[in-house]
C-alpha cells in the first residue's frame, strides 16, 4: 500500500528508496541471509537436503527392498555384477541391489545421528546450564563429573553399552549419546561463564532483574549460538560414528539391516575384487557428514558477532 | 532533603595469599532529591567501586564492604540480595559506561524495556509496551515504535545510551547513578546526552550521582563535586566553589591539565601531573597523592593527613590536605601545630 502511494508520488521521477521498504531484520533472518550467500553453506545445505530427502522416501526412491536377495543367481565367487540399468551401482555378495541398501542406509545413518544429537545435546546442555548458572560448588561437582565421563574413551564405553543392552541400534545411539553430553557441557557452560560477566548482565542485575531470568533471559541465549554449531557438527560426527561401531558389528542385531558401516564391513571380503562395494556406502558416509561438516561451519562464521555489520 | 546518605563506605578486595587491598577508603556524601554530584577521580581511584557498592552489586566472596549506604531511610548496606533486587530498578538505576555492551544483544530493544517496567512497576506486558513506546519518546528516539522492535546493534551508540537511560528511569527511581555515561560516546553525543540527563533530573526530581573522569561534564552538570583519589574522598565543594578555589594540590593539577581555548600563547605547554597512579603510598602511612605532589612535605608522610575545612558550616569545602593550594603557608603550620 505505502509502496502504492510512493510510485504514485513519483510517476517519473527515480525509483523510490529501497531503505523504506527495510522490514525489521531479526537476527537469525540476519544470520540465515548470510549464509545463504556463502557457497559452502550452499552446498552443505543441498547435501544434506539430498540426504534427508532420501532417508525420508526411501520406500519411494529405492527401486527394490534393501533385504531381497533373488539376485543371488547372477553372483559367482569373485564376481559380482557391476552398474547397470536394472542395478545402478550393482549386486552384492549376498544378491542384493546396493543402490537400495545405500538409500535405505541413510535412513538408519539420520536417524542414528538425529536421535543420538538429542540426546547428548539435551543431557549436556541441562549439565551445562546447572555448572554455568550457579557457578561455585555446582560447577565444580557437575564439571568433575564431565571431566570423568570425558575420561572414558568412547569406543570402550561404545563395547560396554553394547555388552550390557546387547546389540541393538539403541545401544549404539546411547554410546555416541554419552560421547556427546561432554562436550555440550563444556562447550555451554564456559560460554555461560563468560557471559555471566559481560556489561549487560550487570546492567540487568542493576535493574533488579532476577537469577533465573538473567540465566534464561539473558545468559542462556547469549550463550547458545556455539551450541548451534555444534550441534550440527555433532550429527556430522554421528553419523561417522554410527558407521564406525557398525563396521565394529556393534549395531543392531539383524545383519541383513542395511547399514552403510555394516556395508563397508561386508565388502572388506571382496576388497580385491570389488572395490566399489565399498566405496559406494564410504562415498554415502563422507557426503553426508560433509554436508553437516560445512554447514556447521558456516554457520558459525554467519552467527560470529565479527562478522555482523 | 537528604535522599542518599554514604557514611565512611569501605571496600576491600581480599585474595587468599595476597594482600587484601583497600579500593575504597571511608568515603562520606551525601545526595539530595533533585541534586546531581558528581564523582571525579581518574581509572582506578575507586569511583566505580563506589557506585556499585551504593547498589549492592559487588560479589560477595572476596570482597567486604564496610560503612553504610541510606535510600530515603532505608538501609541497603543491611539487606539481603533478595530485597536489593526489590529496590534496584525501582528505588535506584544505574547507567553505564558502554551503550554497546551494556545492552544484550539478542533481545530486542523494546523487551529489554518492557522486563523492567513489568518487574517493578506491576504493567502487564500491554500496558509496558505503550509506556515503553512513551519512555522513547521521552529520551528523545523518534519512531519509537520501530526501535522497540529492533535489536541493539541496529542503533548508534548515542541511541543505545538513550535506549539505556529510558531503561534506567523506566520506574522512576529517586537515584540515578550515572557510570562516565559519555565516556564511549563521541563529543557531539555527549553533549545531548548530558543535556538529556539534566533535563530528567531536573523534570523528575531524582538525585543523580554522576560519576566520571571528566571535569567538563562536571562542571555543566553537577551541584556538588568530590573528587576521589587512590579510594578516597580528598576534596568535596560546590561546583563553582571547586573550579574557583580548587584547593587539593591534585584537583588543583586536574584542573591545570585541561587545555584552554584561550590560551594564545604557544609556549605555554600543557600542564601534567607527573607520575601516575600507582605511585602511591598507603592511606594509613601518609598522603596517597604525596609522591606525585609538587607540595608535598616530610609531614605529608607522617600519618593519614587530617581534612582541613576550608568553607563554612553552610557551605562547606573540606580538603584532606595538610598544604591546600592557595592556603597561607602560616594558617596551615598554625594547624599542624595545633
Amino acid at each position: 500500500m505505502s509502496v502504492n502511494e510512493v510510485v504514485a508520488g513519483e510517476p517519473g521521477g527515480p525509483a523510490p528508496a529501497e531503505a523504506a521498504a527495510r522490514p525489521p531484520s531479526s537476527l537469525g533472518r540476519e544470520a540465515l541471509r548470510r549464509l545463504v550467500r556463502n557457497p559452502m553453506a550452499v552446498v552443505g545445505m543441498v547435501l544434506i537436503a539430498v540426504f534427508v530427502l532420501v532417508a525420508v522416501f526411501a520406500p519411494l526412491i529405492a527401486p527394490y527392498s534393501p533385504t531381497d536377495n533373488s539376485w543371488l543367481d547372477q553372483v559367482r565367487p569373485g564376481q559380482y555384477p557391476g552398474p547397470s540399468a536394472e542395478h545402478w551401482l550393482g549386486i552384492d555378495p549376498l544378491g542384493r541391489d546396493v543402490f537400495s541398501r545405500i538409500i535405505y542406509g541413510a535412513r538408519q545413518s539420520l536417524l542414528i545421528g538425529v536421535v543420538a544429537l538429542a540426546l547428548g545435546a539435551v543431557a549436556g546442555i541441562a549439565l551445562g546450564v546447572l555448572a554455568g548458572a550457579f557457578g561455585g560448588w555446582v560447577d565444580t561437582t557437575v564439571m568433575r563429573f564431565v571431566d570423568i565421563m570425558l575420561s572414558v574413551p568412547g569406543l570402550l564405553f561404545a563395547i560396554a553399552v553394547a555388552a550390557m543392552l546387547g546389540q541393538s541400534l539403541t545401544s549404539v545411539m546411547i554410546a555416541i549419546a554419552v560421547v556427546n553430553v561432554p562436550i555440550f557441557a563444556r562447550l555451554l557452560r564456559g560460554e555461560m561463564l563468560g557471559q555471566r560477566g559481560a556489561d549487560y548482565v550487570l546492567a540487568a542485575r542493576s535493574l533488579g532483574i532476577s537469577r533465573s531470568a538473567i540465566v534464561f533471559r539473558h545468559v542462556l541465549p547469549n550463550s547458545f549460538t556455539p551450541v548451534i554449531v555444534q550441534g550440527t557438527l555433532t550429527l556430522a560426527l554421528a553419523i561417522v560414528e554410527a558407521a564406525g561401531l557398525a563396521f565394529l558389528g556393534l549395531s543392531g542385531s539383524d545383519p541383513s539391516a542395511p547399514e552403510w558401516g555394516r556395508m563397508l564391513t561386508d565388502a572388506q571380503d571382496t576388497l580385491t575384487s570389488a572395490p566399489m562395494l565399498a566405496i559406494y556406502p564410504g562415498l554415502a558416509i563422507v557426503l553426508a557428514a560433509l554436508g553437516f561438516t560445512l554447514v556447521g561451519e558456516s554457520l558459525r562464521e554467519a552467527l560470529d558477532p565479527k562478522f555482523r555489520r | 532533603m537528604t535522599l542518599l546518605e554514604v557514611r565512611d563506605l569501605s571496600v576491600t578486595f581480599t585474595r587468599s595469599g595476597q594482600q587484601p587491598v583497600r579500593a575504597v577508603d571511608g568515603v562520606t556524601f551525601d545526595v539530595a532529591a533533585g541534586q546531581s554530584v558528581g564523582i571525579v577521580g581518574e581509572s582506578g581511584s575507586g569511583k566505580s567501586v563506589t557506585s556499585l557498592a551504593v547498589m549492592g552489586l559487588l560479589p560477595s566472596r572476596g570482597v567486604s564492604v564496610g560503612g553504610t549506604v541510606t535510600l530515603d531511610g532505608n538501609e541497603l548496606t543491611s539487606m539481603d540480595q533478595r530485597e536489593l533486587r526489590d529496590v534496584r530498578g525501582r528505588d535506584v538505576a544505574m547507567i553505564f559506561q558502554d551503550p554497546m555492551t551494556s545492552l544484550n544483544p539478542v533481545v530486542t530493544n523494546g523487551k529489554q524495556l518492557v522486563e523492567v517496567l513489568t518487574r517493578h512497576a506491576g504493567l502487564s506486558k500491554g500496558e509496558a509496551k505503550t509506556e515503553a513506546e512513551q519512555l522513547l519518546r521521552r529520551v528523545g528516539i523518534p519512531d519509537p515504535v520501530r526501535r522497540l522492535g529492533e535489536y541493539p546493534h541496529q542503533l548508534s551508540g548515542g541511541m543505545r545510551q538513550r535506549v539505556m537511560i529510558a531503561i534506567a528511569i523506566a520506574c522512576r527511581p529517586k537515584l540515578l547513578i550515572a557510570d562516565e555515561p559519555t565516556t564511549a560516546l563521541d563529543v557531539t553525543i555527549q553533549a545531548q546526552i548530558l543535556d538529556l540527563l539534566r533535563t530528567l533530573v531536573a523534570e523528575s526530581g531524582c538525585g543523580m550521582i554522576m560519576i566520571t573522569h571528566d571535569l567538563g561534564v562536571v562542571a555543566g552538570l553537577c551541584d556538588d563535586v568530590h573528587v576521589m583519589y587512590s579510594g578516597r574522598i580528598v576534596e568535596s565543594a560546590g561546583t563553582k566553589d571547586l573550579f574557583a578555589r580548587p584547593s587539593h594540590p591534585y584537583t588543583d593539577g586536574l584542573l591545570q591539565s585541561i587545555p584552554r581555548i584561550d590560551d594564545d600563547d604557544p609556549a605555554d605547554l600543557l600542564h601534567t601531573i607527573p607520575g601516575s597512579a600507582r605511585d602511591t603510598v598507603a592511606w594509613d602511612r601518609g598522603c596517597a597523592f604525596q609522591p606525585r605532589c609538587e607540595r608535598a612535605v616530610a609531614e605529608c608522610l607522617s600519618g593519614p593527613p587530617a581534612v582541613t575545612e576550608l568553607g563554612t558550616p553552610i557551605v562547606p569545602h573540606p580538603v584532606r590536605c595538610l598544604r591546600p593550594v592557595g592556603e597561607d603557608v602560616s594558617l596551615h603550620e598554625g594547624n599542624v601545630a595545633r
